[in-house]
């Protein structure tokens, strides 16, 4: 294993990308996420890669659209408003199924919104985002170490799948030190033979395009890429079970608010209440079924994210919403204190209960 | 072993260093540990803070909301942070720039001018350094040598020159 260092998140992420063979990158800074940005400008004249700082982040994702038509693994990275604006060209390489890897670290939003830690684009990164029907692959880390884990296997499914993976993390993760392991990940090597990067005279040309004005064909197109997304939701949802062998009370939480609830879990295990948590690794495809097996056991779910409420619909969908989900959160930059999930651990530790 | 550290004063004080310092010092032995620091506009010229977990067990969140650490190197920090210190945690500050005691009778509370001993003794800018030597005397966290050993390795190659006055800033604050 690979001596332990300390690192940001936000440059472990950096270098694993450089590790897993990505030697394009393209972005713009924005805060919390500009360490990315800086650490790439400084590595990748030193491996002979690419980094542009481009003029906006609409020019970036294009950028990405251009370095992935040509077969070469592409990464682009930005915060939550950033994200938005680059929406529109993440709709194209999911219309084009060109593989990119994609890093959200999110701040407080709407609008301008804050600098500090959100999970407020949820929705955003889960639902789509841009137009169209399509999805990402949306992967959540929460310790530095999955920042670097998470970047390599993003790579590998974006590739294997010609597919989109948004790393979806926050303000804190991507700001945060700890000892990682640079370990190198999963190296696959896929077949590219669609890529546009020339035929040398001796193959017929490869077409990449989103545009099909025949209704029925891009109709078809649609179809094709959710027997794909079928695949995905079937072979690669992962995520992490803590103390749920004898839990009555589920929390649901990824990133930094797992992080915190995992705080909260030991405290409410101190006072006797039976707590455990399911962190989705993958948020998209998202642990339906590990959820509806601890719907069977658990009396109670507590969604506990840093926004509105956005995860907790999808908790409700899983479960069929056959037990309570309590919601608990903060927004806007603000994080929650574990003692504020201890108080929901024993509000839902009230509900049924064993009387 | 289990440390929840918070520093906290102007941004510019060393704040974030003295953080690294302590969290390296942990991963050399073999701790778990985290930093977080706070961000952004805060950073320039407001108040920074930084918090740090050292550990025996896995560390849940990085972010120290109930310190049984606080080291306060100006009074808005230490008039913010003092309620939220453990009981039976320590608080130590620099009393160069702190002329308050501590309210609280629970906790150990210590004061060190390390503003004005850096100063004094030609070391000026490493008040942060001459502080942690305070805490760790009061909190026998590491012992003098682990934590020197982790500045070697924490100062940039770049910047040996300044080992020694970090050493030496350290010794300083030990030895008050």
């Amino acid at each position: 294993m690979a001596e332990k260092v300390l690192m940001k998140g936000n440059e472990a992420l950096a270098e694993a990308a450089i590790m897993a063979g990505c030697k394009h990158y393209v972005g713009y800074p924005i805060t919390p996420q500009t360490e990315i940005a800086a650490y790439m400008s400084k590595r990748m004249p030193k491996i002979d890669g690419l980094f542009l700082q481009a003029e906006s982040e609409i020019a970036a994702i294009n950028m990405v659209i251009g370095v992935s038509s040509s077969g070469h693994r592409a990464m682009t990275s930005s915060s939550s408003p950033g994200i938005s604006l680059k929406s529109e060209g993440i709709s194209y390489l999911a219309g084009c199924e060109l593989p990119a890897l994609i890093v959200n670290v999110q701040r407080g939003g709407p609008g301008l919104g804050g600098i500090q830690p959100s999970q407020s684009d949820y929705f955003q990164a889960t639902k789509g985002g841009g137009h169209g029907d399509y999805k990402l692959i949306v992967l959540a880390p929460a310790s530095v170490q999955e920042m670097v884990d998470l970047t390599f296997k993003g790579f590998d499914l974006a590739d294997k799948y010609r597919m989109q993976t948004m790393i979806l993390t926050d303000g804190t993760i991507g700001q945060m030190m700890e000892p990682v392991s640079l370990e190198k990940g999963i190296l696959n090597e896929y077949d590219k033979s669609w890529a546009t990067n020339g035929t040398r005279g001796k193959r017929e040309r490869n077409i990449i395009n989103s545009l099909s004005l025949d209704a029925q064909e891009l109709e078809q197109w649609n179809i094709n890429r959710f027997e794909k997304y079928k695949v995905i939701e079937e072979n690669e949802v992962m995520y992490e079970e803590f103390m749920m062998d004898d839990a009555e009370i589920c929390i649901v939480a990824f990133g930094i608010s797992s992080r915190v609830s995992k705080n909260a879990i030991m405290e409410a295990r101190k006072q006797g209440i039976k707590v455990g948590m399911i962190r989705p690794i993958t948020l998209w495809p998202f642990p339906k079924k590990a959820l509806l097996k601890a719907a069977d056991k658990v009396k109670a779910f507590i969604s506990v994210e840093l926004s509105m409420g956005q995860m907790i619909e999808d908790v409700e969908l899983a479960i069929k919403c056959k037990k309570p989900v309590l919601l608990c959160n903060r927004t806007g930059g603000v994080i929650m204190t574990p003692d504020e999930v201890l108080e929901k651990i024993k509000e839902a530790d009230k509900i049924g209960g064993n009387d | 072993m289990d440390y929840k550290i918070l520093i906290a004063g102007f941004g510019g004080q060393g704040i974030l260093f003295s953080g690294k310092v302590i969290a390296n010092t942990g991963l050399m032995l073999e701790k778990e540990v985290s930093w977080l620091p706070s961000y952004g506009p805060e950073m320039r010229g407001g108040t920074a803070n930084c918090s740090i977990n050292v550990s025996d067990n896995q560390i849940g969140s990085p972010i120290v909301s109930a310190p049984n650490v606080l080291v306060a190197m100006n009074l808005p920090s230490l008039e913010k942070y003092e309620n939220d210190v453990d009981k039976d945690g320590f608080i130590v500050y620099d009393s160069s720039l702190i002329a308050k005691e501590v309210a609280r009778t629970d906790v150990n509370a210590s004061k060190i001018p390390a503003t004005k001993l850096a100063s004094d003794n030609g070391l000026e800018g490493l008040a942060n350094m001459v502080i942690l030597g305070k805490v760790l005397k009061e909190t026998k966290m590491f012992t003098l040598e682990q934590i020197i050993k982790s500045i070697e390795k924490v100062v940039p190659a770049k910047k040996q020159e300044l080992l020694g006055k970090n050493v030496k800033a350290i010794e300083i604050g030990y030895n008050y």
